[in-house]
């Protein structure tokens, strides 16, 4: 496979994991969030195993089975696993309305490209040009944790936002070291365990996991 | 005297002053007046249109220094072809409502005199030509004076009714604000040429001089802000839907048609004439502007239920729509490519004729429409389309144009500025590259969105069933229009025809103004591949050809139909298939309000809107309705802004001011001798 | 002779569009059939349909006026006019230059205007209210087919269809994901704009779910047959615009009549797929509510948008 077909692929995935943040930011079904979470995970694991072929560094095809096993299996197992649990509701409700959260996800897309396109200019690498995709990404990810109610589903827009800062990195510089990159891994898994207590922890104070149920903690004059 | 376009202009306005001067002779005789004063303003307005015409064709300026004037600044007159233009656009639509206006003025026999409207119609065409000719600061401000004042008037021609005075007063204060505005421009202008005393003021000393950056910015969103207040820009737009609704019909045609395009010549003649140079965000406040005005004016006029209202928004939508070219030219010179450029500006001049003669012929059909029902409210009219014939079809023309469909002329200027869009990407900047074609999808909806306004408009005054509450009052004779009001719209509805069909000719004509202003020519591509096609940039990058689809539609529908009717075929006549309900009536027809529900769900929370439904049941069961009270309610959202705060504001500092005012005699001595110690102080 | 060959093509294009269409049709409806486990009533039910029509007499409301009458016959006209625009079967078609792609779907915008002013002209509520809906939703698909057209053109530096199809056909074959984009919105948008679910039910006989079936509710006879017939091409038309844009191989390039032979058994193995197609579409989605419209077709936006940025961002 040419380093131009290569290329290509890369940039199919990055405008794939583009979509796929833009969907997780309208999609209302809760079981819908979960799949498209899947499918960003295995488009980014994909993309690592590109950038692995490309650049010659071996850890990187590691790193990409280490996203699938993860990100795609693992972690919407898990969610999966609470979800059933904890009897969430199918549909979520959002803060906004759909139409400007998509105008503002787009004005974001375009301010990302507008910050990398200095390094774009002195960037070397094949991959130079999906910084901007991870960058929106991250922010995207950002985005659907503040306009989102339920806990779940923040939990969800933060591992977003962590595919975004892993992509980030395998764009700009071919991935971070071995052991920075299992060290990660091995805190979002603990993360999400404790993410589950939590859960459970909200839902027998509050009895609902709506976030704004949280105001009540705080103090009254 | 040699023949000149100069010389042809001063005869058109000598028969406007002698018009004038008619009037005290016939003011008895109404009938007779309007006989003798309309014909004689088309006459005029049809030897104006010829020198601009001419002007625009042989492309050299010609000036003359009148004598009289201020005693450092003698008034001065320039025909050059940017002036030809907007006097060709002003004369063509004059001639037009002047034919109209003999026809119309009629209706106000008996129960009105129409001295002061023959006479303040005449001033008002004579000020807008002279806005075009002026050549000096001085000058320019006292025609544009001369245009607002004598327009003021004519909208106060039915002063009985509180709200025309209202919408009057509110016009002359936005108006006013507005010119205070280009003084000051000017002003700054003639200040940066570094002349002494007067000499600065005129236009000649002003094209020579440099101006630093700053001053530059400064007068240019100075004379901006003040031109912007006359073509009706948001927010400044809205004395608009007051007082063209206001005005008698001839006059709102003309107000929305050529009026506004006098505040059109006034930013391009600033800025691509005046200023020469600038930077590159001028443009893209123009463009933002420009995008948000089209898109608040055509929502506006959606939600409007009075025709001439709903027409008067649309004005400011179709200022959007320039006002976007206006940008796009700018942003284009900016980065040094004048072809661009000059497909811009191309866009933006051929837009103002379209919609001198598209805006026109509507509002003169509205006039029509009042003339023959007395009504204003769409909701109240229907089925007129049997008893108008001429005048429905008339305004299918406008609303065909209007909407931008081929192969009518609206079509050719959005279709100029969509190729203008699409050509952005070949600008360096990579920002820019992204956000305009955003533009281009928003322009795209504004102009789906006129379609739906018009289709509203059209459907729910021409077709259907009588909606008024009272029976009709029609009878199948006597509700069309008399022939000078028939005349008077048939004219620009072919002009919307050919403007549509030979877009390469006209590209070709107006083609020196925009190499004057940007050094941009597009007529050698745009009629390089034959003079039947449009093709702008390059023939293999888009081409069009209004002809050949005017041409084919005409050929298939005749073949189809002539295919059809070989045989003798009947058509029955049945009543209309009522889905086995036999009490339909009229009343449940689609209205106004009820077409715009889906619009108005959408978009809604641009606007203030409150709708509230009450039932009251019958005796019978709560399920079957006796009554329905239903009440929509729509708000601008810039008055509360904008404008109740500035007046609300203004009434706080009038009354702490007018605590100087005590009543005690004692108090105002007081105040001069204050006044004279100081004096005396600084006098020292 | 030669000379001629070019009108003798641009002849044979616009039969095959008057004929195929409703075959198309047919087609798709066979296939829906089968999907749905019924039998069907065979490939050329729609041409029985459209001809027993034309022999019909014309019932007319009392009140319809002149523009009724007329509309129909615009409607054809301006739908074979884009017919002999659009490149099917070759790229070197004499009409090719007498709109580019904007105007095309300004052509399909008077069909709108006048089938929308038709159904308020006899003065019921169904007509108004397919008027009202139609208009919105046709506003709402102009920014989003805009921007997908303008994503394609900014690869071929064109807006005109033929040369579009030109650009990609000798270009070197590249996955481009802003392609991509646009085709899925430009997908949407078709479907949006012929009237078929998720947008509009084309065989629905409930008032309040029709939306151009209301507008044409009062039409009879042959104006009917003119209208559906109409109706079909549009169908055939969009699908034609997209294979242009986005699959156009096949397409003759030449005047020679074994590459046009060629092309138009391109053309039917391309039709056949894309019904297959817009079949699992119609099968697997359910008619939305008229007020979830707005976000199908800012999700066709978005998509546009998003194709639009790819190009820049990533290539």
């Amino acid at each position: 496979m040419s380093i131009n077909l290569a290329a290509q692929v890369n940039s199919i995935m990055a405008a794939l994991i583009l979509l796929t943040s833009f969907g997780l930011l309208v999609q209302r079904r809760m079981y819908g969030l979960l799949h498209l979470f899947a499918w960003q995970g295995l488009f980014l694991s994909i993309s690592t195993a590109i950038v692995g072929y490309v650049s010659g560094s071996h850890h990187l095809y590691i790193s990409s089975i280490l996203t699938l096993a993860l990100k795609v299996i693992l972690i919407p197992y898990i969610l999966h696993f609470l979800m059933k649990q904890l009897h969430i509701h199918k549909e979520v409700e959002q803060l906004v309305n759909v139409p400007t959260i998509m105008l503002i996800g787009i004005a974001l897309v375009i301010f990302s490209y507008y910050l990398t396109a200095p390094i774009r200019e002195l960037s070397t690498l094949v991959t130079r040009s999906t910084l901007a995709v991870a960058l929106a990404t991250v922010m995207l990810g950002l985005l659907m944790m503040i306009t989102r109610r339920h806990a779940v589903t923040q939990i969800i827009g933060f591992l977003a936002l962590e595919n975004g800062l892993f992509f980030a990195a395998t764009s700009a510089t071919y991935g971070m070291p071995l052991v920075v990159e299992l060290g990660v891994a091995l805190d979002i898994l603990i993360a999400a365990f404790i993410f589950g207590i939590f859960f459970f922890q909200i839902r027998t104070t509050f009895d609902s996991l709506d976030v704004e149920q949280m105001t009540k903690l705080k103090e009254e004059d | 005297m040699t023949l000149s376009p100069f010389v042809l202009v001063s005869l058109s306005i000598l028969i406007i002053a002698f018009t004038i001067a008619l009037v005290p002779l016939f003011a008895r005789h109404q009938k007779m007046l309007i006989y003798v004063s309309f014909p004689l303003m088309s006459i005029a307005s049809a030897i104006a249109v010829v020198a601009g015409i001419w002007s625009v064709a042989i492309d050299t300026p010609e000036s003359v220094t009148l004598s009289i004037g201020l005693p450092d600044l003698p008034f001065h007159l320039r025909l050059d072809p940017l002036s030809g233009f907007f006097l060709t656009v002003i004369g063509l639509l004059s001639f037009f409502v002047s034919i109209y206006s003999t026809g119309y003025c009629k209706g106000y026999a008996g129960k009105r005199s129409v001295t002061h409207l023959v006479i303040f119609y005449s001033l008002f065409i004579a000020g807008m030509f002279l806005v075009v000719l002026s050549d000096d600061a001085f000058f320019f401000l006292i025609s544009w004076e001369l245009m607002a004042i004598a327009s003021y008037f004519l909208v106060m021609f039915e002063d009985e009714l509180i709200e025309n005075r209202r919408a009057a007063f509110l016009y002359l204060v936005v108006a006013h604000v507005g010119a205070i505005a280009i003084l000051l421009s000017f002003g700054v202008l003639a200040g940066a040429t570094g002349h002494e005393g007067f000499s600065g003021y005129t236009f000649d000393a002003m094209r020579q001089a440099e101006f630093p950056l700053k001053w530059a910015t400064v007068a240019f969103l100075l004379s901006f802000f003040g031109f912007s207040a006359k073509a009706g820009v948001i927010p400044l737009h809205v004395w608009l839907p007051e007082a063209h609704p206001a005005a008698p019909s001839n006059v709102s045609a003309l107000m929305s048609g050529v009026m506004l395009k006098t505040a059109i010549y006034g930013i391009i003649r600033v800025t691509f004439d005046l200023i020469r140079v600038f930077p590159l965000w001028w443009g893209a406040m123009v463009l933002i502007l420009g995008l948000i005005t089209a898109i608040m004016g055509i929502l506006y006029a959606i939600m409007q239920n009075d025709i001439k209202r709903m027409l008067a928004y649309s004005s400011v939508e179709n200022i959007g729509v320039i006002l976007i070219g206006i940008g796009l030219a700018i942003i284009f010179t900016s980065f040094h490519i004048p072809v661009l450029a000059a497909l811009s500006l191309t866009a933006v001049f051929y837009h103002s004729i379209n919609h001198a003669m598209f805006k026109g012929l509507l509002f003169m059909g509205a006039g029509a429409l009042l003339h023959a029902t007395h009504k204003k409210n769409m909701d109240e009219m229907g089925g007129l389309i049997h008893y108008m014939p001429w005048t429905s079809t008339l305004f299918l023309i406008g609303s065909i144009s209007i909407s931008a469909l081929p192969p009518f002329n609206g079509f050719i200027s959005e279709w100029l500025l969509f190729q203008a869009f699409l050509l952005s990407p070949s600008l360096n900047s990579p920002l820019l590259n992204l956000l305009i074609p955003m533009g281009a999808a928003l322009l795209a909806l504004t102009a789906a969105l006129v379609a739906a306004c018009f289709v509203k408009a059209f459907g729910i005054t021409f077709l259907g069933h009588w909606r008024g509450h009272h029976h009709p009052p029609l009878q199948k004779m006597g509700l069309e229009v008399n022939w000078p009001m028939r005349i008077g719209m048939i004219l620009p509805a072919l002009m919307c025809l050919i403007l549509g069909i030979l877009p390469a000719m006209v590209i070709e004509w107006m083609d020196k103004i925009s190499d004057e202003l940007v050094g941009g020519k597009i007529a050698t591509t745009a009629g390089a591949f034959g003079w039947l096609w449009l093709t702008p940039v390059a023939h293999e990058r888009a081409s069009y050809s209004g002809a050949i689809v005017f041409l084919w539609i005409i050929v298939v529908v005749m073949l189809v139909y002539i295919l059809l009717h070989i045989r003798k075929t009947a058509i029955h006549r049945v009543p209309l298939w009522d889905c086995g309900f036999e009490k339909i009536t009229p009343r449940m027809q689609y209205n106004a309000a009820s077409f715009s529900m889906p619009i108005r769900r959408i978009f809604g929370f641009l606007f203030n809107i409150r709708e509230q439904v009450r039932l009251s049941t019958s005796t019978i069961s709560p399920s079957f309705p006796n009554r329905l009270y239903y009440r929509l309610r729509i708000r601008d959202r810039f008055w509360g802004w904008i404008y109740r705060p500035i007046s609300e504001s203004s009434y706080w500092i009038s009354r702490k001011f007018g605590r100087l005012q005590q009543g005690y005699i004692h108090v105002y001595l007081i105040y001069s001798f204050i006044t004279i110690i100081i004096l005396l102080i600084f006098a020292r | 002779m030669i000379e001629l060959y070019p009108f003798i093509i641009e002849a044979i294009q616009i039969v095959i569009v008057l004929l195929f269409a409703p075959l198309f049709v047919g087609w798709v409806r066979m296939l829906k059939c089968w999907f749905q486990g019924r039998t069907s009533a065979g490939l050329f039910q729609p041409y029985r349909g459209i001809l027993k029509l034309f022999h019909k007499d014309v019932i007319l409301a009392e009140n319809a006026s002149w523009l009724f009458r007329f509309t129909p016959y615009l409607v054809f006209g301006v739908t074979v006019l884009a017919g002999g625009i659009i490149p099917i079967i070759s790229l070197n078609l004499p009409f090719a230059t007498v709109a580019d792609v904007i105007a095309i779907v300004a052509l399909f915008a008077i069909v709108r205007f006048f089938t929308a002013l038709a159904g308020m002209d006899i003065g019921t509520a169904f007509g108004g209210m397919g008027s009202s809906r139609e208009m919105m939703i046709g506003s709402l698909a102009e920014p989003a087919m805009l921007m997908a057209i303008f994503t394609v053109s900014l690869i071929s530096q064109t807006t005109s269809l033929s040369n579009m199809a030109d650009v990609v056909i000798h270009k070197e074959f590249i996955l481009r994901p802003s392609m991509a984009f646009a085709l899925l919105a430009f997908v949407l948008i078709s479907l949006a704009e012929t009237g078929r679910i998720p947008v509009d039910n084309p065989a629905t006989h409930l008032e309040l779910t029709m939306i151009h079936e209301a507008m044409i509710l009062e039409y009879s006879g042959r104006h009917l047959a003119l209208i559906e017939w109409a109706g079909m091409i549009k169908l055939f038309l969009f699908t034609t615009i997209g294979i242009a844009s986005f699959f156009p191989w096949g397409i003759s390039t030449s005047v020679n009549l074994i590459n046009i032979s060629a092309g138009i058994i391109f053309l039917i193995l391309k039709m056949g797929f894309l019904g297959i197609g817009l079949i699992l579409i119609e099968t697997g989605l359910a008619k939305m509510r008229i007020f979830r419209v707005p976000e199908f077709l800012g999700s066709a936006f978005l998509l546009s948008t998003l194709g639009m940025l790819s190009y820049f961002i990533l290539e």
